[in-house]
């Protein structure tokens, strides 16, 4: 656990960086600091390992003030990611990675074999042990710097814009295996951050700081989209925030139902009897996974041309905005709901979803 | 060209050689020390990088023959003591290679000297396997111009009495024979070449990665 209680930065030539923060990373959980720039959340970062002093106000972690802690032994028992991963350029990939085991005096045999478990546990293949940071692309330099900020098995992290390097595509997997990660390995992570949806995507706990180094609020993601405490907070979250705050309401209780479906490969006869009055029939394959939807218009063409797509499916386990996103994709206004496996359960509407939507909101309210 | 002179002074000419290489290599090596303890300080403590860039430009105006033939009366040495000549060689190549040292030491990124302090880097050990070999590169590059400013300059030393192979351009001059002149140019040439490459594998073999950066 680590805690702040009313921290302050004050430069010596007078500029506050942070100013009164207290708040509380709890175990096992990523607590995420947010921002636009100059509202000191790496400051705030920078002082939970002593590389920046505190002016007034105490950080404890797990209950001990760090000020009455060595410095060096505090930074090497909290793994740390910076922005562009801050390799060394002179070390091979390996040896970057037992950087901290290296530091504690481990044996090299042993620091090497840390170092290659964890190279596949980021997703890296271990035959680039041995290649130098300038051979990697930037989404496998940022894999490297999250494995040699576990290479001692730490139970905290401090990440410091890990992911803001990379471009979309490469992020967007790196924050999905990060949270994989994570739920196997369970660490206290404070997290800095100046995007706001990824503080939403990968925060338990987040903390939205503004300008002059204050908080402005200090909550789950899914509060701060449905209640956000002020109007700095409300603009900074942006638009969409109703469409967003979806993505934290499960799927699994949404009426799915039965409609009318067609194998592959089914006669015209078949799709006329199944498809009774409606427009539009599901085709299934063998297996009952959806393959797209067929316009029936009347008389029944199946030729595979004439096949829609499918759009994007959603299970159970998934959000109301996956189920949502399926729905305005479909051509009928229904979202395919398949199990586990990719098989065929059932459909339901936007117009079930909107419905569910309310009475949900009912009960919570 | 007299050959038969080469040969029948094989022997001196090898001992001159020998004393070329020692009067070139020894200050380059005093000079790096020099260097890396002046530069490491200079970069620790900014305030001292001013001076220390202003001294090193001024002692490398200050020409070779000159310093020279003072070195006896600043260190109180004999007038044809090899000591004198290796000191001064030893001031021109530490005020060669400090800017070096320096820039280098300096050329570690923000993210790198970051990740290095929060991982729990104390700064004497960064310095050593940080800092330093990542400075190793621009190191080398002043390393190669020292020891060929170097094998040159042993040459002048001739004047005042050590002068390694420059002893046989004096010679040469002084008997109007230019058999030695030649010889002692070519071995100049060839041994400044020499060390040059010899430097190029060096930096190679100690720094695989540099090739690769940017």
């Amino acid at each position: 656990m680590i805690e702040f209680e009313s921290v302050t930065k004050r430069y010596d030539d007078g500029t506050v960086a942070v100013d009164g923060l207290s708040l509380v990373a709890a175990n096992g959980e990523i607590t995420v600091l947010v921002g636009p720039s100059g509202c000191g959340k790496t400051t705030s970062l920078r002082m939970i390992n002593r590389t920046i002093d505190v002016t007034s106000g105490t950080i404890s972690v797990d209950g001990q003030d760090i000020a009455s802690t060595d410095a060096v032994t505090l930074r090497r028992n909290i793994g740390y990611v910076i922005q562009h991963a801050g390799l060394f350029p002179h070390r091979t990939i390996v040896d970057n990675i037992a950087t901290v085991p290296h530091l504690l005096g481990w044996d090299k045999k042993r620091s090497k074999g840390v170092a290659l478990e964890l190279m596949e546990r980021v997703g890296l293949s271990t035959a680039l042990a041995t290649r130098y940071p300038a051979q990697l692309s930037g989404g496998q330099q940022q894999r490297v710097g999250v494995a040699r900020a576990l290479a001692a098995d730490p139970p905290m992290l401090l990440m410091d814009e890990p992911f803001s390097a990379v471009d979309p595509v490469v992020r967007e997997s790196l924050q999905d295996e990060f949270l994989r990660l994570q739920q196997e390995l369970g660490k206290t992570i404070v997290f800095v951050t100046h995007d706001i949806d990824e503080a939403i995507k990968l925060g338990d706990q987040v903390a939205v700081m503004q300008v002059g180094g204050t908080l402005a609020q200090f909550a789950p993601p899914a509060e701060l989209l449905s209640k956000p405490a002020n109007d700095f907070v409300a603009g900074f979250i942006g638009r969409d925030r109703g469409y967003r705050g979806l993505s934290f309401v499960g799927a699994e209780g949404l009426p799915v139902h039965e409609r009318s479906t067609v194998a592959v490969g089914a006669s015209e006869d078949d799709v006329r009897q199944a498809t009774g009055d409606d427009d539009h029939v599901l085709v299934l394959d063998t297996e009952r996974h959806p393959v797209g939807w067929l316009p029936v218009n009347g008389q029944a063409d199946i030729s595979p041309e004439r096949l829609l797509a499918l759009g994007t499916t959603f299970t159970p386990a998934q959000t109301l905005r996956a189920a949502l996103d399926g729905a305005l994709a479909s051509p009928t206004g229904e979202a395919v709901c398949v199990d586990g496996d990719g098989r065929f359960v059932g459909v339901v509407s936007h117009g079930e979803i909107a419905e569910h939507l309310q009475t949900a909101g009912r009960q919570a309210g | 060209m007299d050959w038969e002179w080469i040969s029948s002074n094989t022997g001196e000419i090898g001992g001159l050689l020998g004393d070329h290489i020692y009067l070139a290599i020894v200050p380059i090596v005093a000079g790096l020390v020099v260097a890396l303890v002046v530069g490491a300080l200079g970069v620790r403590f900014p305030r001292l990088y001013p001076p220390i860039v202003a001294l090193s430009s001024t002692f490398y105006t200050i020409p070779s023959l000159a310093l020279f033939v003072i070195m006896p009366g600043l260190i109180s040495t004999q007038i044809l003591d090899p000591i004198n000549v290796i000191i001064a060689l030893t001031i021109y190549s530490a005020s060669l290679l400090v800017r070096n040292v320096m820039d280098g030491l300096r050329a570690t990124s923000p993210e790198v000297r970051q990740s290095a302090l929060s991982m729990g880097y104390t700064p004497i050990r960064q310095l050593w396997e940080i800092d330093l070999p990542i400075a190793m590169p621009l190191v080398f590059a002043g390393l190669r111009v020292a020891t060929v400013a170097n094998i040159s300059m042993v040459s002048v030393g001739a004047l005042i009495g050590v002068g390694g192979l420059g002893e046989l351009f004096t010679q040469g001059f002084q008997r109007r024979f230019y058999t030695p002149l030649l010889v002692g140019l070519v071995l100049s040439v060839l041994l400044a070449l020499l060390a040059d490459a010899l430097l190029v594998l060096l930096q190679r073999w100690l720094t695989p990665w540099a090739r690769l950066v940017r």
